[in-house]
């Protein structure tokens, strides 16, 4: 376990940080059929909108290569943060 | 750089990749509904039924998460949330990513594996702004609980007619599939009974299905190869196989075929 662990993790991180760089920017399946159909014109902005996150830059790191990385790793860590403290919370104890 | 137009569909796929991400400013907005699409209303009675189904999930993973599955289900999180930074290109001027929902059902279980996407859509719409705040029971509805859903029906269903590891990273990889359209229909559902703009739902329902079809194919390729390397290293710990011969730990099964 600790191997998988540890190798999922790592791809994760090169993954958020690295890789995401060269994702596409092209708007995905729903936002093209949003814009394409008049869906799109009623968006509002999330209220959210003001996090130093928002838009996986980050706020203080103009670079967008740093500042997406940045933004990645900090999604990583809390992720993790919540995701093994949920399940650690509510795993089965009876085993 | 001049792009020829007849380069083998590979390499022209790969190029357009990079030239895309060079030029292009990093906007990563994923398939997540933001605010304004839907009304008030369903958005509101998406959030009941969500938070309904998640209270029922958080009683009935307890039985699929022990101290070896609960680590994992973290790490499906943690690798669902990065996954989703990754937009690839499906079609002109389109993107899509990893969805997750069948993946994490088959890795460990329906009701954990919704868990682990809400967790995962609710850090995206809370710090990343990915994802409306007022369209959360909608995201989860759709990304998390009917992905999860579909996802492992379909796998549990397809392993019935596999017996080996690579027959059941196969059935995983049309669960994936299958998942991706399923989500974008159920958009379209909740978008014919409270949508903000007046348009033709077969034509949108036409368009979402296409392209989510397209989508999904990626979304099947990541799901079995994800599925693929776990089952390899530990099979003993993945839900979806449960109780059957390919859970059994890789060493063990070799010494039986010895």
């Amino acid at each position: 376990m600790k191997r998988l662990l540890i190798v999922g993790g790592l791809v994760a991180l090169v993954l958020a940080a690295v890789v995401s760089y060269y994702a596409s920017s092209q708007p995905d399946g729903l936002n093209k059929v949003a814009e394409d159909y008049g869906i799109a014109a009623n968006e509002q902005q999330s209220a959210a909108a003001d996090s130093p996150l928002a838009e996986y830059s980050f706020t203080g790191i103009s670079d967008q290569r740093w500042g997406g990385a940045t933004a990645g790793v900090v999604g990583v860590a809390v992720t993790a943060a919540l995701g093994f403290g949920l399940f650690y919370l509510i795993r089965d104890r009876r085993h | 750089m001049v792009l020829g137009n007849r380069r083998s569909g590979l390499i022209a796929y790969c190029e357009q990749f990079a030239i895309r991400a060079y030029a292009g400013a990093m906007h990563l907005l994923a398939m997540h509904v933001p605010d304004g699409f839907l009304t008030l209303p369903i958005s509101g009675l998406a959030l009941v039924l969500s938070l309904g189904i998640l209270a029922l999930a958080v009683s009935r993973a307890r039985s699929e998460l022990d101290d070896r599955t609960a680590p994992l289900a973290g790490l499906t999180a943690v690798f669902i949330f990065a996954a989703q930074m990754i937009n690839f290109p499906v079609a002109a001027g389109t993107s899509g990513h990893l969805l997750g929902g069948a993946l994490a059902a088959i890795l460990v279980g329906p009701w954990a594996g919704m868990l682990v996407v809400t967790v995962v859509l609710a850090v995206q719409a809370l710090l990343f702004a990915d994802g409306g705040l007022t369209a959360i029971g909608i995201n989860v509805l759709n990304m998390a609980i009917v992905t999860a859903a579909v996802g492992w029906l379909v796998f549990r269903l397809g392993l019935r007619f596999v017996r080996s590891t690579k027959g059941a990273a196969v059935v995983a990889g049309l669960a994936g599939f299958l998942s991706v359209p399923a989500a974008a229909l159920a958009f379209v559902a909740e978008y014919a009974i409270g949508g903000t703009a007046p348009v033709s739902l077969a034509a949108v329902a036409a368009a979402m299905g296409g392209i989510h079809v397209l989508i999904g194919i990626g979304e099947g390729v990541i799901t079995g190869l994800v599925v693929a390397a776990v089952l390899a290293s530990r099979p003993d710990i993945v839900v979806g196989v449960r109780g059957t011969p390919l859970a059994d730990p890789v060493p063990a099964r070799q010494a039986v075929a010895a």
